[in-house]
């Protein structure tokens, strides 16, 4: 044993700041990361154990625990929810007999509910040794576990044919669909792979690159919306032995899938986004941080790296320009979903666990190793190219006038159409739901659990109400006709996370307690409100929906809904959204919940309260006098 | 000026909070002027006998008495105050709240290292005695409360400031250093 982790780390140069891939080494090797590769780890990388253990247990896909030779990690994000998970997940577990968060006597299954896996368009899903398997049923589910147990690969287990486009790739092999519904200029067909950094780049000074991106008027697509342009020329100007572009590719964001087909059909704009951040901010060192859930991909996308190295597309003096030197290598993520947050996932890539940073400095200030960092979202740098192609003026006659260009939308949900859209900004809800062919719509999810739970039926101009004096959290105008808003930055800003929920389904149970318990888990624990207060306010909220609720408890929730947005990063401070938003958008569910007549109600029984001690020393239950 | 009428009492406290009140030293006479106490350790009135119009209440509920006293003091005084850590959060009491009832009952009664005498293994059952809460509870989680004096214990001074802006009908002065501790 001690022999092939010292092998592990001699091939990561012994260095502490790639613990991230040689925990996933030690994984893939051991099964689990026992006591003793802890010591080992600590002693070889001059870190405390207890930075190797905090590490480990920050992320769900490290294990300080035995795990199983087959370890199924099912998705519990929202549409897995509303398509049969509860049943799946109990046809897991009566085929297998072992209880999710469990490994089998004999070490052959170990189950686990995973967060958001980005297949939310054809959920249930799970990931089954790093393998896919979408569209579970529980007769599905019985199967795999009785292929399992027949000692079947994994590969033998999937019966389905593969997935369309790369996903059928010698490389991919799976069972995913891309599901492209609308294509435009990103998603575009017609273009000479790599023609930019061939034909083009050479053409324009680093700077004139910039000036082209900042004309278009680029915005970040991972959901913030920070300016491209803006964000290249600081990173340009910051002084620095490196340079580094990071390619976040780490969509954790429940409801986005974009990423996963834009990696997987169009990796090569993505990379070469890369080179041409690169080039326009000479950068050196690049990395596309992938999460883990995507794993089936990496050596596909190494293969593509490989081809650009083999043409001189990455490596020195890229495309025979002098000194432009420039590579690009994939870092795996481990699951978290805070790591799509630009510092914690630089905090990850440096081996850590990935807690956000204090800013400022700012990752393009101080960054990865402490170098200025520019992280792009994958869209973005793809964006990036179309721009540089053809122009800043031609990309400005798409979309409106604060939000240029389009946008992929990950719809998914009750629709009959899930998958991607590329639609030019400034379109409207009505205009999604009818592409998606959703019927009886009860309200859409914006921007996944952090962003707007949009009530469409609403007619009502909400925006004078008294509410909006309580809260009015950004991006969250409660505008005239819900139909009618924007997806565009000035109305309704996102990621691309559409969940359309048709009237058949409960907002308050079904969605929006989903949301809470992902930020409950997600939550890096960093900050007390962000760690605390989404758990107490679910409570808080199951105390509504249980009929104990009164007219205090909604203004708790909202005063609470302050307090929160003192955290340090967008998770913390967004994550009493789902509460907040639908306080906004669907008061009339929790005013029919909480009682009118009383001011006040505890949920407190005294027979149950002391049901366990009276048990324990053998008593009855007696009634007192009052 | 009609005397305000008092109530008070320890739930699962140590009485600290009642000393604090106490810490009030030559000020409590000026306070008899102020103030007529009903139901208090302080005068041992053991039950209400007229309507009160402020209960202030330490410690916070680990059995079935603190549940029943609690709610008597609601239904007997307009205006309750959670006096202290106990009252408010559960205080040191709630430590147990992480431990199974079933484990601290074992340890103090069966199994700890200062359990000698009880060769019998008696555990406490007789219904006279108070039925033990699962686990335990802050007083506001029990019934409505009004007011919220933190510390532990609170000190004379803020209950003191408390007491007259309450009876007097003046708000209250509290300045960041009262209501941020860190």
């Amino acid at each position: 044993m001690k022999e092939k982790i010292k092998a592990i780390l001699e091939k990561y140069q012994i260095d502490a700041t790639r613990l991230i891939d040689i925990l996933h080494e030690v994984m893939d090797e051991f099964g689990f990361i026992s006591a003793e590769t802890i010591t080992l780890l600590s002693n070889d990388l001059r870190i405390s154990e207890a930075q190797v253990k905090e590490t480990i247990s920050f992320y769900h896909f490290f294990s300080d625990k035995p795990r199983a030779k087959y370890n199924v990690f099912l998705n519990n994000s929202i549409t897995s929810c509303l398509r049969g998970f509860e049943h799946v997940k109990e046809a897991f577990e009566i085929e297998s007999g072992v209880k999710f968060g469990n490994v089998s006597e004999d070490g052959l299954i170990g189950l686990y509910v995973t967060s958001c896996i980005g297949m939310n368009d054809q959920g249930p899903a799970a990931i089954i040794n790093d393998k896919i398997f979408t569209n579970l049923t529980p007769y599905r589910a019985k199967e795999i576990i009785k292929g399992i147990k027949q000692g079947k690969k994994v590969e033998e287990l999937i019966y389905e044919a593969n997935g369309d486009g790369n996903n059928a790739h010698p490389l991919m092999n799976t069972m995913i669909i891309n599901n492209i519904r609308r294509k435009s200029l990103l998603l575009d067909d017609n273009y000479e792979k790599f023609e930019v950094t061939k034909n083009l780049i050479s053409k324009y000074s680093p700077q004139e690159i910039i000036q082209i991106v900042e004309e278009s008027n680029l915005r970040g697509r991972g959901g913030a919306g920070f300016p491209t342009g803006l964000k290249w020329k600081f990173g340009s100007k910051m002084p620095g032995e490196h340079r580094v572009i990071i390619c976040n590719a780490d969509e954790g964001e429940p409801g986005t899938f974009k990423d996963r087909v834009i990696l997987t059909q169009y990796n090569d704009l993505v990379f070469e986004g890369m080179v041409i951040a690169a080039y326009a901010t000479a950068a050196d060192m690049g990395v596309l941080y992938l999460r883990y859930e995507y794993r089936y991909m990496l050596e596909f996308l190494n293969s593509q790296l490989d081809y650009m190295r083999n043409n001189n597309l990455l490596g020195n003096s890229i495309n025979g320009i002098k000194d432009f030197n420039f590579d690009i290598r994939i870092q795996l993520g481990a699951g978290a979903y805070i790591c799509g947050e630009e510092s914690a996932l630089i905090e990850s890539m440096e081996g850590k666990r990935g807690e956000p940073r204090d800013k400022p400095p700012f990752p393009v200030e101080r960054g990865y190793l402490n170098y200025p960092t520019i992280v792009n979202n994958v869209e973005t740098l793809a964006s990036a190219v179309r721009i540089i192609k053809n122009g800043a003026e031609w990309y400005k006659t798409f979309g409106t006038s604060d939000s240029l260009g389009t946008k992929l939308l990950s719809v998914s949900g009750d629709c009959r159409f899930p998958g991607i859209y590329e639609v030019e900004w400034g379109v409207s809800i009505k205009e999604v739901l009818d592409m998606a062919g959703a019927e009886n719509v009860q309200a859409v999810q914006v921007g996944g659990p952090s962003g707007t739970l949009v009530n469409v039926q609403d007619k009502e101009n909400h925006s004078k109400t008294d509410l909006m004096k309580w809260y009015k959290p950004s991006g969250m105008m409660a505008s005239r006709k819900a139909y009618d808003r924007k997806i565009s930055y000035s109305d309704m800003a996102t990621g691309g996370s559409i969940i359309i929920f048709n009237k058949s389904r409960d907002i308050l149970h079904d969605v929006v307690m989903n949301f809470m318990d992902f930020f409950i888990e997600e939550s890096c624990g960093s900050c007390s409100t962000c760690r605390n207060l989404p758990y107490i306010m679910k409570q808080k909220l199951l105390k509504i929906i249980n009929g104990h609720g009164v007219r205090e408890d909604i203004d708790d929730l909202l005063n609470w809904g302050k307090i929160i947005k003192v955290s340090r990063c967008g998770l913390g401070q967004t994550a009493a959204n789902p509460i907040l938003s639908s306080i906004l958008n669907f008061r009339h569910l929790y005013e029919e919940h909480v009682k009118a007549m009383t001011d006040y109600d505890n949920q407190f029984e005294l027979a149950d309260s002391v049901s366990a001690a009276n048990s324990f020393v053998g008593r009855k239950f007696i009634h007192h006098n009052s | 000026m009609s005397k305000k009428i008092i109530a008070t009492t320890s739930l699962a406290g140590c009485f600290g909070c009642h000393m604090s009140i106490l810490d009030i030293d030559e000020r409590i006479l000026d306070l008899v002027e102020l103030v007529e106490f009903n139901k208090s350790p302080i005068d041992d009135i053991k039950v209400f006998t007229k309507q009160c119009d402020i209960g202030i209440i330490e410690g916070g509920c680990c059995n079935s008495e603190n549940i029943e006293v609690l709610k008597y003091f609601r239904e007997n005084c307009d205006i309750l105050i959670s006096l202290g850590e106990c009252a408010i959060m559960g205080g040191l009491p709630a430590m147990r709240n992480g431990i199974p009832i079933e484990e601290c009952l074992h340890e103090a009664y069966l199994d700890g290292p200062t359990v000698k005498l009880n060769t019998q293994k008696i555990l406490p059952n007789d219904s006279e005695l108070p039925m033990l809460l699962n686990e335990v509870y802050p007083c506001h989680e029990i019934v409505k409360i009004d007011y919220f004096l933190p510390g532990c214990a609170p000190r004379a001074d803020l209950i003191w400031d408390a007491l007259v802006a309450l009876i007097t009908g003046n708000e209250m002065d509290l300045p960041y250093e009262v209501v941020k501790f860190d």
